[in-house]
């Protein structure tokens, strides 16, 4: 297990150094730059511009500034944020989405896992059916509807929340259940589908045989298989939601990751999306790596060594 | 029932007295929080650019002028009295004895001199460093071509020749600049604290270090969530400053925006959901005489309008363009598509400090006597009914209101012409990468003046100028924008402009729209103090908000 886990990490450099250099010729291909502005700077002062970011120096020479800055571990200054650095941003704003993703991941797992063995346990029935057509809702409705309902609903009208902002713990709600709801949704029909499929297997069969009771053997046999396909789904579920979502973020007005990573796309920020994508690569990598990890301890079939 | 009429009357009076007398409590907190759109680039005047740092800097620094909130009309700032030289040319400014930096450090004439090398310097790359291009050598300076900063048209002299105050900064500019005194309250002519920034280099502007010499200071700066600034005990006028506090909250979407308002956690919003206009509008009409409406639109110093790209057959032809700027329905598109108090553009300069340009050539409906007169000079043209017209397309950034206002006057043309127009869209960048390469037919584009003054429109159409991207060049029309800024007397340089909008209206390298409106929510809770007295809110057409005159009352709605 240690072989596989540290094999799986030295691999992991020259994926970053690919993902860093396509990354970097990509965005500089795409029209436009960082400095192009609806009012057209006078050339001089482009130019002045230019040379304070190294623009002005051959694309080959940019590069290896950059892989330098990057070997030391520094992402450079956001071209957009003056006065902050790319390090700073990502910093400052991933503990936000962090927060969010977790409460969100819970909440969604909770609520998913829960409704999959409540359906599972007796397939066909009316509360099957009820619990996933809840499901299939979820994962229908968009969180730019549900976000603006929620806030409607709970903010406005109870006045359980505040509307929008990052200022008490309670700020952190909002966003996280309409950020899990539709995980809550996939959760729920994939463990329903996982459970289904062990509900058949022989020793499933022979627990009951023995005489335990039902919810011993949901418990203690049928879960660990079933769950399976929810623990194979969490690793892009964990690291999409962890990294933040640009549309909870803009409609709860929260501060995360996710409005960065795009903007910094749309303003050509050339060192701000490089920094993004990164951190974002790393973190899926890692993220992958634990789900193997679980992958091994809940299916006995599974081994790395 | 003379008796009732007395009992209603004085009802009435008692009603009124109750009323105008709650209006008139002060909050016990003076805390202002304001929607201001997105996270700005950054709080350096020098560097700054957009409209939300822009509220927030002009809060933080006082330039030697400063500005009445309603007219804009220009008012000492640290500068307390200026003398003009005859020639316009020269400007002395006495700065205050008591202008402190928020660190108690006294303010001098040097700070001013160094701040505006500072933005000039090819090193600090201020983007906006064309605003000091009116000093004198402040062009060569910023290019390179002038090494010795020495040579800058500014001077720092004594006020007191007994002993070293440093407190007359005198000014050289290139030609007489009327506006220069409006310039001087625009953040890039900001002082900005030489013995922090040479301290702390880039990172000045952050919490903790950022020092300035306004009305309100830096007190917290955190990124997508907000900004706090906080009075400025060391201001010269701290007396006159009634707001305590300023949050300054980036919410993008205006949604979200207009419901923190509703929410009652925001006194100002930056501006309303498009969807949200004719709702609005139907209070405004309908609303009780003395009644409060919450919604404020006014006009704002933009127009909105369509690029020709003037080397493109065929929009080289002038009456192909005539044709059609003239059927463009501007009053349909205001009224009928866009419905938030916009109006009609014919002309390409908004109404500014007196400045006013009749077009008589472009309508703002399109009748059927345009559309013969229209349909005669695409004749005339070659292209009768629109036959044989080549392909062309209107391109435009991808945003819900341009596509509705191309898809329009793609309708619009088809109708009235017989013309088909292509449109399509690109994401902003690309767009400006576009239009800057001039690989386009038909650009939407907008502009926002710098200044209130109309050469921050007209300039912009002069032979090679870096925002003209039309290919458009009339000599004529560069020797009257160049004469307009050697003219000091206002009515002979107004008549310059406007002999020059008149050329640019009879060639047409654009088509204008319309003239926008700044939109927002404004609680009944703020108010404006004005020689002692508590006014309602009101906007200047600029759309800057200088907190220093504001105060938040307390509205009881029971009295």
């Amino acid at each position: 297990m240690g072989r596989f886990v540290l094999k799986r990490l030295l691999t992991m450099v020259p994926v970053l150094w690919l993902i860093a250099t396509l990354t970097f010729f990509l965005i500089r291909l795409a029209p436009g730059g960082p400095l192009s502005t609806e009012k057209q700077l006078p050339e001089e002062i482009l130019r002045n511009l230019e040379a304070k970011y190294h623009l002005d120096e051959p694309l080959p020479m940019q590069y290896l500034r950059y892989m330098g800055m990057l070997l030391q571990g520094d992402l450079g200054p956001s071209f957009r944020y003056a006065s902050r650095s790319v390090n700073e941003i990502i910093a400052e704003t991933f503990p936000v989405s962090a927060i969010i993703g977790i409460l969100g991941l819970l909440y969604a797992l909770l609520l998913g896992v829960l409704s999959g063995i409540f359906a599972a346990s007796k397939p066909n029935s009316a509360r099957d059916y009820l619990s996933m057509f809840f499901a299939m809702l979820g994962i229908c409705l968009p969180s730019f509807v549900i976000g603006p309902l929620f806030m409607l609903v709970f903010a406005i009208k109870l006045e359980w929340f505040n509307v929008s902002g990052w200022n008490e713990p309670k700020d952190a709600i909002l966003p996280a259940i309409t950020l899990g709801t539709m995980y809550a949704a996939y959760f729920a029909r994939l463990s329903r589908t996982g459970i289904l499929d062990v509900l058949h297997q022989d020793y499933i069969r022979t627990a009951h045989a023995k005489g335990l009771p039902g919810w011993l053997v949901m418990l203690r046999h049928t879960l660990k298989g079933g769950l399976l396909p929810t623990v194979s789904f969490m690793g892009p579920a964990v690291t999409a939601i962890l990294t933040g979502s640009l549309v909870v973020e803009t409609i709860f007005n929260v501060p995360g990751l996710g409005r960065f990573f795009v903007q910094s796309a749309l303003n050509r920020d050339y060192t701000l999306v490089m920094g993004c994508v990164l951190f974002l690569a790393t973190l899926i990598m890692l993220m992958n790596l634990l789900v193997d990890i679980a992958y091994a301890f809940l299916n006995p079939r599974v081994s790395y060594d | 029932m003379k008796t009732m009429c007395r009992i209603v009357g004085l009802l009435v009076v008692v009603f009124c007295y109750c009323t105008s007398h709650a209006a008139v409590k002060l909050s016990k907190q003076q805390i202002l929080r304001v929607g201001n759109t997105s996270e700005p680039r950054d709080l350096d005047p020098a560097i700054l650019t957009g409209v939300p740092g822009s509220h927030i800097v002009d809060n933080l620094f006082e330039g030697l002028t400063s500005y009445d909130p309603y007219t804009l009309e220009p008012r000492p700032g640290v500068a307390e009295t200026w003398k003009i030289s005859s020639d316009g040319k020269t400007y002395t400014f006495y700065l205050r004895d008591d202008a402190r930096w928020s660190d108690g450090r006294k303010l001098t004439a040097e700070d001013f001199a160094w701040a505006w090398q500072r933005a000039l310097n090819p090193a600090t790359a201020s983007e906006y460093a064309y605003q000091l291009y009116y000093l004198k050598n402040g062009e060569a300076l910023a290019q390179g071509k002038l090494k010795d900063f020495g040579k800058l048209g500014v001077e720092v002299l004594d006020k007191d020749p007994t002993k070293k105050d440093r407190l007359v900064l005198k000014v050289t500019l290139e030609h007489p600049t009327p506006f220069f005194l409006r310039l001087t309250s625009f953040h890039t002519l900001h002082p900005t604290p030489k013995h922090t920034i040479e301290k702390y280099g880039d990172r000045w502007t952050t919490e903790g270090k950022m020092v300035s010499n306004g009305p309100f200071k830096l007190s917290e700066w955190k990124l997508n969530r907000h900004i706090k600034i906080v009075k400025n005990d060391a201001y010269w006028d701290k007396n006159k400053v009634g707001i305590e506090a300023v949050y300054f909250y980036p919410i993008e979407n205006s949604v979200t925006e207009e419901k923190t308002y509703k929410a009652g956690d925001l006194h100002l919003t930056s501006t309303i959901p498009l969807i949200r206009i004719p709702y609005y509008m139907k209070q405004l009409s309908n609303r009780a005489p003395g009644q409060y409406i919450d919604y404020k639109h006014s006009p704002s110093l933009s127009v909105y309008f369509y690029r020709f790209n003037t080397t493109k057959v065929p929009l080289n032809d002038v009456r192909v363009r005539r044709a059609l700027a003239m059927t463009v329905d501007r009053k349909l598109l205001v009224e009928g598509v866009l419905r938030g108090g916009q109006q009609p553009a014919t002309s390409f300069t908004p109404y500014v400090d007196g400045y006013k340009f009749s077009n008589k050539g472009l309508p703002t409906t399109v009748t059927p006597e345009v559309v013969a007169e229209a349909k005669e000079l695409l004749r005339k043209a070659g292209y009768p009914n629109g036959e044989g017209m080549p392909k062309f397309e209107i391109l435009y950034n991808t945003l819900e209101a341009n596509k509705k206002i191309a898809i329009a006057i793609q309708r619009m043309w088809k109708e009235h012409l017989g013309i088909e127009v292509g449109i399509f869209n690109q994401e902003w960048k690309v767009f400006l990468d576009t239009q800057h390469n001039m690989n386009y037919s038909i650009a939407r584009a907008g502009w926002l003046g710098d200044y209130p003054d109309p050469n921050t429109f007209l300039d912009m159409f002069v032979t090679g100028g870096g925002n003209n991207e039309t290919g458009w060049s009339n000599p004529q029309y560069d020797k009257l924008i160049d004469m307009a800024a050697e003219t000091t007397d206002r009515q002979k340089r107004f008549q310059h402009f406007r002999t020059a909008e008149a050329i640019l209206m009879e060639e047409l390298p654009i088509i204008p729209i319309y003239f926008s409106t700044n939109q927002r929510l404004v609680s009944q809770k703020v108010k404006m103090r004005d020689n002692g007295h508590l006014r309602d809110w009101q906007p200047n057409i600029m759309d800057r908000l200088l907190f220093k005159y504001y105060a938040l009352i307390d509205i009881n709605n029971g009295g």
